[in-house]
């Protein structure tokens, strides 16, 4: 495995029932978790619970462990700096207020409910997607896709990109360490030159990946019509989704549609 | 994770169910558009291209610098592929590292994917190949007119998807226009002046090497005045629109001006043109309609004075 397949791939290979579990149906139940948190209302706390409830099963069904599940789907939550104006700016009782820059700054209670929701929404919908990406390798997501009628092109795209990420990823490492190495540090001088300078450096060295890039596409075009390729990218017919995948998603839809149907009625 | 989240990538829980299908609606039909016009044009060698230029992409998202302190810039790539590819496979190519993203890598929400490839892959692309094709006229085929586009079209694609980030979240209620969009557009707008230092280092590279490569063009496309309009169009809007949302802020922010918070949130010491109204016009929207766009070609004049100096200096070096 190369340096950067290691920091890349999420997937994570276990033997559970969520890895077993056919992609398009996955597929289709993170996206319905996803929508549904979306639709919730913020301040449905009783439906954000059961919501964390199917995300935990999801994390301890998959054989991933809680931890791994929690650590990575705190990435997105530094977005959460865009939603806390709202704090203030929401109307409502004054929940808390402190002086600020010579005025005083009112935080209000429906302000922190909805930051609270938003923060709350967003973090369960990146479990669920970790909990696909993690269960799920890339050729499975991209035929799930392809089912899906992900147009061809897209779908070709993704898979010759994802090929070929982690060479490129590879020799992009590479360069930075060739950087790292030619860059000297010495105590208590001022090295690496201007920030324009250190930029068209990494410019350069983008300029370079690129150009790797076109002339390794050409050597894979060759070698890609040397056996038999036309313009025709061919994949085995998928099979069609058993009785039980089908009620799978069925039972899923309805349980989504009821915690919905919760958060409705409990949120404000 | 490797790729360090930009502010650009919206994760799931940010935007309204209604903005995410209106924006998954517009991407579908752009990439649809896309699709047909690479159909016509595309040849069967353009298909390894693309998917190694995809991940050529995704993997020169890791080359940073260090910017001050423990940030540092790195290249989002936009402008890059519309100029080497053209606008077309250019919209693939980055539907495909922001869809990898999201689905792979968590960078981004998958329900707010269609508004996350409407920014980086449509807005970012379209804008790229609007500035390109119109200073291309003026600045001609040389390094240095070479340079000043490829910094002018990843600037903009950068700042105009900045406005549009902006201009989605105030619309979902999840960030009030008045903060949300002088935020976006002055953290971009310093984030656009790496993407176009990358940018530009990246072409003259390539100018060097593979003069080739930036003649008119690749992967059968031709100049299109339609799109080139759309892209300009897209980026005017935009400068339009958003200061109007910053002015008239959706209700309620009466409560916090009250207290004078927003007075002092909104005040930095460095502002030139105090709280985004232009002094001396009676009307209020039309006056911070005109310190938009006056701010917006501050910014970009000082990129290009920049990219004048830098070329300068590159061509007696």
């Amino acid at each position: 495995m190369s340096d950067a397949a290691r920091l890349l791939d999420p997937y994570q290979p276990h033997v559970s029932l969520l890895h077993d579990l056919d992609a398009r149906v996955k597929l289709a139940l993170a996206v319905g978790f996803i929508l549904i948190t979306a639709l919730c209302p913020p301040g449905a706390w009783p439906a954000y619970v059961l919501l964390l409830t199917i995300t935990i099963s999801g994390a301890l069904l998959s054989q991933l462990g809680l931890g791994y599940v929690m650590k990575r789907s705190l990435l997105a939550l530094p977005f959460i700096l865009a939603a806390v104006p709202l704090l203030f700016t929401t109307a409502g009782n004054t929940w808390l207020s402190f002086p600020f820059f010579g005025t005083t700054a009112n935080i209000s209670d429906a302000g922190v409910v909805r930051v609270a929701s938003i923060a709350l929404k967003s973090w369960l919908s990146v479990q669920a997607a970790v909990l696909l990406a993690a269960t799920t390798t890339i050729q499975d997501l991209l035929a799930a896709l392809r089912a899906y009628h992900l147009p061809r092109l897209l779908a070709v795209t993704v898979a010759l990109m994802w090929r070929y990420l982690f060479v490129m990823s590879d020799e992009a490492l590479r360069m930075l360490r060739a950087r790292t190495a030619r860059s000297g540090h010495l105590a208590g001088r001022k090295t690496g030159g201007r920030l324009t300078w250190r930029a068209r450096v990494t410019g350069g060295m983008a300029g370079s990946l690129f150009l790797r890039s076109f002339e390794r596409s050409e050597a894979i075009y060759h070698a890609m019509v040397s056996r038999g390729y036309d313009g025709e990218i061919r994949t085995l017919p998928t099979r069609r989704l058993s009785q039980n995948e089908i009620w799978l998603m069925i039972g899923g839809s309805i349980v989504l549609s009821m915690i919905l149907l919760i958060g409705i009625m409990t949120g404000g | 994770m490797l790729f360090s989240a930009t502010p650009m990538h919206i994760p799931d829980g940010f935007l309204s169910v209604l903005v995410s299908v209106v924006m998954w609606i517009a991407s579908v039909i752009v990439i649809a558009v896309a699709i047909r016009q690479l159909n016509g044009s595309l040849s069967e060698k353009d298909i390894p291209l693309m998917g190694v230029m995809a991940a050529a992409i995704f993997a020169g998202q890791m080359l940073n610098f260090t910017v001050v302190g423990g940030t540092s810039g790195h290249l989002l790539g936009a402008a890059l592929a519309t100029i080497l590819l053209g606008p077309w496979a250019a919209v693939i190519v980055m539907t495909t590292v922001v869809g990898t993203q999201a689905l792979i890598f968590q960078d981004g929400g998958l329900l707010a994917l269609g508004t996350n490839i409407f920014n980086m892959a449509i807005i970012g692309v379209f804008v790229s190949y609007g500035v390109d094709q119109i200073l291309r006229r003026w600045l001609g085929e040389d390094l240095k007119g070479v340079m000043i586009r490829g910094f002018a079209a990843a600037w903009g694609s950068i700042f105009i998807a900045s406005l549009a980030v902006a201009l989605e979240l105030a619309i979902s209620g999840t960030s009030p226009a008045n903060i949300a969009v002088p935020t976006m557009a002055g953290i971009h707008a310093l984030i656009g002046i790496g993407e176009g230092l990358i940018t530009l280092g990246a072409l003259s590279f390539i100018f060097a090497a593979r003069h080739d490569l930036l003649k008119t063009g690749n992967a059968g496309t031709k100049s299109q005045k339609g799109l080139l309009f759309g892209g300009l169009g897209i980026a005017v809007l935009l400068a339009i629109l958003s200061p109007l949302a910053s002015a008239y802020p959706d209700g309620l922010e009466w409560v916090a001006e009250q207290k004078g918070f927003l007075e002092a949130a909104q005040d930095p010491a460095y502002s030139i043109i105090p709280d985004y109204v232009f002094p001396g016009i009676s009307n209020e929207a039309i006056a911070t309609i005109v310190a938009g766009i006056v701010g917006v070609l501050v910014v970009l004049g000082i990129a290009l004075l920049v990219a004048r100096t830098r070329s300068r200096t590159e061509t007696k070096a």
